[in-house]
């Protein structure tokens, strides 16, 4: 999932501070996993925010809510009047969500309350780990189900490093070694032999190194014909 | 002018929590009789929604009170309290509210002294800094 945490307070209302109609939008899905902008998390932001003003004499009116999903259209649309009624969406999803509010309404001014920061998975409560860099070009079923492309710190394909010490990396002893892991999941599994190919250099051309990336699905594409119809349904 | 009576919200754990304020009123405890308590189920069931929402309806302070870290009716609820008392400090200190506003106490049962020292020290709190407000609106 997406791992994203709140901005610091102060960024945000100086990012708000101009405008008067504050709306602020949460997300159900990844952002609301982590706890950075669910439900809850959307009122205390707005209610810490109302206690700004009133602290300061300020005022401007908020309005919040939470969508299923902040980053498909069909959500978005549905909220159609409240975007357009305010000033500024302050939007509590990761930068995809609030791209697609700032695409739809490219007259709106659209300001993140987050900051995306990975693709993670959480570990225990209150706890998320980097597992997926993205890259494009998945090769896990080579390493024990480990991606050393986002694991290691050098995202080498060939190790472990010299730093590698007791199963830690040099860059923060605290950070698990991913080939240390990787070499003891494929002994798990008898699998050894794995680690005597040499792997060349990683075509990152898949990755966003090659620009933006587009994935386009031929036969799940609607057709001009079908779009029209779906449009005169919606 | 009447001096203007300090709001000041407590929730208490329905357990230890409220034990203590009603050994505090049966000992014939004194305190401040203008405190607003909500009884809740467990101070794990208060989140920080509801702190700030208390402050944001016009509470000047709001205390969480719980059963003893170790000695929790609900094991681990009162931790649960005061790590989102704690956050919800942090949230206001971002956005320039004294952060001593909102507090969390423990309690046992038997500790009748306890709650007359809380409601003095919230109430404190209370007329000391004054509703949240502009500084030059402040009486």
């Amino acid at each position: 999932m997406i791992v994203a945490e709140r901005k610091p307070l102060g960024e945000i209302v100086e990012m708000i501070a101009q405008l008067h109609k504050v709306t602020v939008i949460g997300c159900r899905s990844c952002v609301a996993i982590c706890l950075a902008g669910g439900e809850k998390e959307v009122k205390m932001l707005i209610s810490a925010l109302k206690l700004k003003n009133r602290k300061e004499g300020r005022k401007q009116e908020f309005d919040g809510f939470v969508l299923e999903r902040q980053c498909e259209k069909e959500w978005v649309k549905e909220v159609d009047d409240k975007i357009l009624a305010s000033d500024v969406i302050l939007s509590m999803s990761c930068s995809l969500g609030a791209q697609t509010i700032a695409d739809m309404y490219p007259e709106k001014v659209v300001v993140p309350g987050l900051n995306t920061a990975m693709f993670g998975v959480p570990e225990e409560q209150g706890m998320w780990s980097e597992k997926c860099l993205g890259c494009g070009d998945c090769i896990i079923h080579t390493t024990g189900g480990i991606c050393p492309i986002a694991r290691c710190a050098k995202s080498m394909l060939n190790g472990p490093c010299g730093g590698s010490s007791d199963g830690h990396c040099e860059v923060n002893l605290d950070i698990e070694c991913a080939w240390y892991a990787i070499h003891e999941r494929l002994k798990l599994q008898g699998r050894l032999d794995l680690l005597e190919a040499v792997r060349p250099p990683k075509d990152w051309t898949p990755s966003h190194s090659g620009g933006r990336r587009i994935i386009v699905r031929e036969d799940a594409k609607l057709t001009q014909h079908q779009k029209r119809g779906k449009e005169a349904v919606i | 002018m009447a001096e203007r009576e300090p709001k000041v919200v407590g929730y208490c754990c329905e357990k230890h929590g409220i034990e203590c304020v009603n050994l505090a009123a049966r000992s014939g405890k004194q305190y401040d009789a203008s405190i607003r308590l909500v009884r809740v189920p467990c101070t794990g069931r208060v989140d920080g929604m509801h702190i700030l929402r208390a402050l944001e309806d016009g509470a000047d302070a709001v205390f969480v009170l719980g059963c003893l870290e170790k000695n929790c009716y609900y094991d681990t609820g009162s931790i649960e309290g005061r790590k989102r008392v704690d956050y919800v400090k942090s949230m206001l200190s971002q956005v320039g509210i004294e952060p001593e506003r909102v507090e969390m106490f423990n309690a046992s049962s038997s500790m009748a002294w306890k709650f007359p020292e809380i409601v003095s020290t919230m109430t404190d709190v209370a007329k000391r800094l004054g509703p949240i407000e502009p500084r030059g609106d402040r009486q």
